[in-house]
């Protein structure tokens, strides 16, 4: 019974740092895939009189989803100490913060979209996105031969 | 939110883009017509594009919302002899700028082609995504 119980936690306890292992470039490839579509919108957008640029600030936003992570693994929920407690529950800590680009040649109609910007920040995420598949990639085989060696 | 709304909205973009591009042809085609079904000389459209965005979402891909006939004059050309002429001896032509009109045709083009850019990038991206721990 008690040998059970430790096997399990044991198990438990290795899928928690596999999972911790590659959270980052998890958060990274998601965050970059979301990145993906603001830049595709802005540059879909780029003759629609009165459309705002929009954009994330990325390293924010990863470091923002990084702690989140942490804070959905404890949260902060209120202790019970009465069956007639009611739970608290914990906000959920809000989504990314679009932003809006500071135009550098004003429009006539009021769109904000630089078609140049737009397309080199999309190039510069495709080549981030595909290094941290790169890097994940090695990841996995490191982790792959480790488990294969036994 | 998925990797697909990406074709979703470059692919209503070059929807928007492509129908651009046809009322632009349309206006060069009837550049000349001096008489429609209606009797009166065309007129040139434009269409105008909005975003498409989903409820809650700020970002989306482009719809036409409509076609709107331009409220520029007519041109009008001296041709006493002709049987379209008015009293004073001039005909009314579409006014249709076919300057503006090439210019517009180019730019809906160069939109298209960026938009089949990021359908492409978006794919290849995808697939290497299939791809990942192989």
């Amino acid at each position: 019974m008690l040998r059970n119980q430790l096997a399990k936690q044991a198990s438990h306890f290795m899928f928690d740092k596999l999972d911790n292992e590659l959270r980052f470039q998890q958060q990274a490839l998601s965050l970059m895939s979301r990145r993906q579509d603001i830049l595709a919108s802005n540059i879909a957008n780029a003759d629609t009189p009165g459309y705002k640029a929009r954009d994330i600030d990325f390293s924010k936003e990863l470091k923002n989803a990084m702690t989140q992570e942490t804070r959905n693994n404890h949260p902060l929920t209120l202790a019970l100490t009465s069956g007639k407690h009611i739970p608290g529950v914990v906000p959920k800590a809000n989504d990314q913060q679009l932003l809006y680009r500071i135009p550098d040649q004003p429009s006539a109609d009021g769109n904000t979209v630089d078609m140049d910007r737009e397309r080199v920040n999309f190039a510069d995420n495709n080549v981030k996105y595909q290094s941290s598949l790169t890097i994940l990639g090695a990841q996995i085989k490191g982790l792959m031969s480790v488990i294969n060696q036994g | 939110m998925s990797l697909f709304s990406i074709f979703d909205i470059s692919g209503s973009a070059m929807t928007a883009q492509s129908k651009r591009l046809n009322v632009s042809a349309s206006n060069m085609a009837n550049a000349d017509s001096v008489a429609g079904p209606d009797g009166k000389p065309y007129r040139a459209r434009q269409v105008i594009f909005n975003v498409d965005n989903a409820a809650g979402q700020e970002i989306g891909g482009v719809k036409v919302s409509g076609v709107t006939e331009s409220e520029a004059p007519d041109h009008l050309v001296y041709e006493p002899a002709n049987p379209l002429a008015d009293e004073q001896g001039y005909v009314h032509m579409p006014n249709v700028d076919v300057v503006g009109e090439m210019v517009n045709t180019i730019s809906a083009s160069r939109s298209y082609q960026a938009n089949v850019e990021v359908m492409n990038s978006a794919k290849s991206l995808m697939l290497k995504t299939l791809t990942l721990g192989q």
